[in-house]
């Protein structure tokens, strides 16, 4: 099958520092896919550069069988930034219409798809307030459903589950895993273990460098332990003994 | 429609923020009408002079429009006279010889004191001279009565004794004799107002979106870079075009401003102004990383502008400073607008100045794309 995204031997430098060094990844469709690591390891950098918003110094990203950068490629991505990025004096409808036009979506059909976007997110009763009187919860909430407003093919989550408490979190998760199913694919970073363990694939990152990668199961039968974060010390361990080594 | 979507955002943004809708549209109008004041008075001032055993003759010959009298006797020190009383000066007499000693903290009521005693001493030699010349006629016409001879010849030369005097009409080719320097004032601050608010705001509402995210989100569609720049562009152009037409009419219907060209031609050269100004404060934010450093650049990118806007002219500065106002998009539009409100000046007489706001849009454009590189680099 052919991966949705693809990375090979990216490496990216800003002056001396090397951010992320040799990546190679592969997404298949309808996966859910959590990229883990502490902060600063890169998660980031690596996003961006996927997104095509940086060229790496080295290295080649395909995205849905396109050579990234590309800008018309970004249509068919709905991403989640880290930071809310909202217009805090228009209301939840119009910052939904801003973004759905920008990823282009038509008039008619906008309605329709801002309504099944934050069905998703459970915002239905808000879409007509402003921002401005948004909860952290609501507007992390609201970024999500911008994202999804356009029913991209690919999905970027930066960190998608911060500040949402736990029933919402559960829910999301149940709508994350029903686009899966639906064949959307999913990337996701967090630095919280237990969504990660709902993945189906883990990519850990420290240091710029890709320090394991797999499922759950196989990931905790390779290094002998009981859960995700057992496995991320152990293989943070192994990293640093081959850097001692060289 | 991306850049439809944009400018849609835009406008919903500004009419959300009624603060700032009301500081763009009202303080132009506010500063205008203050200045209107503050330089109507200055037709009006007179300076105080202290006079001190000086003839009468002289004192009646000053110009009392422009001077107020104060005769004084007292044995006091020149200094202590002029400062007790806030004199701006004092003429003292001595036989025939006269001293002025001016307080000289005014520059403008030392003129007026100066010119006033330069001309009263000029009206002053007329007089005597025409007192002799009319005694030289009494003896002149005696002398003819004692030949008993008078031709045609002798007319005319007495003619020519009388001494002149002229009747002087003035004509005004721009404002009339109530003109003050308010209507030299204002078709440069007309730009300059449109030009100062539309920076600030643009250059703010541009931080905003860069330290918001928003900036960094919106690139994280396929949106065009240029399409950003434009939806700002035709959003607070909207704006600017609303704050430029109620200044322009507030101008004309208020202050009476007198426009001898096109007032579409104003409309035009102040929109363009608004344009550079859009463009110049979407670029200078990109150097400010908060709201304060946006209005620390006022005196370093904005107060100069008015320098060079024409208000001290240009070709009277220093030679090294004159190219200084060639970089300055002000001196271009105040240069402009002077011109059609003045001169009558039509389209084509402009076009060199239309021409160079343009270019200067086009660079302030440009550098905003590169900019946009740091976020995305397609």
């Amino acid at each position: 099958m052919v991966p949705i995204i693809s990375a090979t031997a990216v490496t990216q430098i800003y002056g001396q520092q090397v951010i992320l060094k040799d990546i190679n990844l592969q997404i298949a469709p309808g996966k859910i896919v959590a990229l883990i690591g502490p902060s600063g390891a890169g998660k980031t950098t690596l996003v961006r550069a996927i997104m095509g918003m940086i060229t790496p110094k080295a290295g080649r990203i395909t995205v849905l069988n396109q050579k990234m950068p590309n800008r018309q490629v970004l249509g068919q991505i709905g991403y989640m930034a880290q930071t809310d990025a909202l217009y805090e004096t228009l209301t939840a409808r119009e910052n939904l219409q801003f973004f759905g036009k920008l990823q282009g979506l038509k008039q008619q059909q906008l309605n329709q798809k801002i309504a099944q976007a934050v069905a998703v997110v459970n915002l239905s009763a808000d879409l007509n307030k402003q921002v401005k009187v948004f909860s952290g919860g609501m507007k992390r909430r609201l970024s999500l459903a911008i994202a999804l407003v356009a029913q991209p093919q690919l999905l970027i989550l930066d960190e998608p589950t911060v500040g949402i408490d736990p029933e919402l979190r559960q829910q999301i998760w149940r709508a994350l895993h029903q686009l899966a199913q639906a064949g959307k694919t999913i990337l996701l970073t967090t630095h919280v273990m237990s969504d990660a363990a709902q993945a189906d694939q883990i990519l850990m990152i420290r240091a710029g460098k890709m320090i394991a990668q797999g499922t759950v199961q196989a990931l905790e039968h390779k290094y002998q332990v009981t859960d995700l974060e057992a496995v991320f010390l152990a293989a943070g361990r192994a990293q640093d003994a081959h850097i001692s080594n060289d | 429609m991306r850049i439809l979507a944009m400018i849609r955002r835009v406008l919903l943004e500004m009419v959300r923020d009624k603060r700032t809708l009301a500081l763009m549209f009202l303080a132009p109008l506010l500063i205008l009408t203050l200045m209107y004041f503050l330089f109507q008075s200055s037709t009006t001032e007179k300076a105080n002079l202290a006079v001190k055993n000086v003839d009468s003759s002289l004192i009646q010959a000053l110009n009392q429009t422009h001077v107020k009298i104060h005769r004084v006797t007292s044995n006091d020190s020149t200094k202590k006279i002029i400062r007790n009383h806030n004199y701006d000066g004092l003429l003292e007499q001595k036989n025939h010889k006269l001293t002025l000693t001016l307080a000289n903290v005014t520059q403008t009521k030392t003129g007026m004191i100066r010119q006033s005693l330069q001309a009263a001493q000029v009206k002053l030699r007329l007089q005597t001279a025409g007192q002799t010349i009319s005694r030289q006629q009494v003896i002149l016409k005696q002398l003819q009565l004692m030949l008993g001879t008078r031709t045609p010849r002798d007319k005319t030369a007495q003619q020519r004794m009388v001494p002149a005097s002229y009747q002087l009409s003035t004509h005004y080719l721009y404002g009339s004799s109530d003109s003050t320097y308010f209507n030299t004032l204002l078709p440069i601050m007309i730009g300059f107002v449109v030009f100062f608010f539309v920076f600030l705001i643009s250059g703010v509402a541009m931080l905003k979106e860069r330290t918001s995210g928003t900036l960094y989100r919106l690139l994280a569609t396929p949106i065009r870079k240029i399409e950003i720049l434009m939806g700002y562009l035709i959003g607070y152009g909207l704006f600017a075009l609303i704050q430029t037409l109620l200044v322009v009419v507030y101008s004309i219907f208020v202050f009476k401003i007198q426009i001898l060209g096109s007032i579409w031609a104003v409309l035009l050269v102040n929109m363009l102004t608004a344009i550079v100004a859009l463009a110049l404060g979407l670029l200078v934010s990109t150097f400010a990383t908060s709201e304060f450093q946006m209005v620390q650049f006022i005196p370093i990118v904005v107060i100069p502008q008015i320098f060079f806007s024409g208000l001290i002219p240009i070709d009277q500065m220093a030679r090294w400073l004159q190219p200084v106002a060639k970089v300055m998009p002000i001196y271009y539009s105040a240069q402009a607008v002077r011109d059609i409100i003045q001169k009558g000046a039509n389209l084509v007489n402009i076009m060199p100045e239309v021409i160079i706001l343009l270019v200067f849009t086009g660079i302030f454009l440009a550098l905003n794309l590169l900019v946009f590189r740091r976020y995305r680099q397609v």
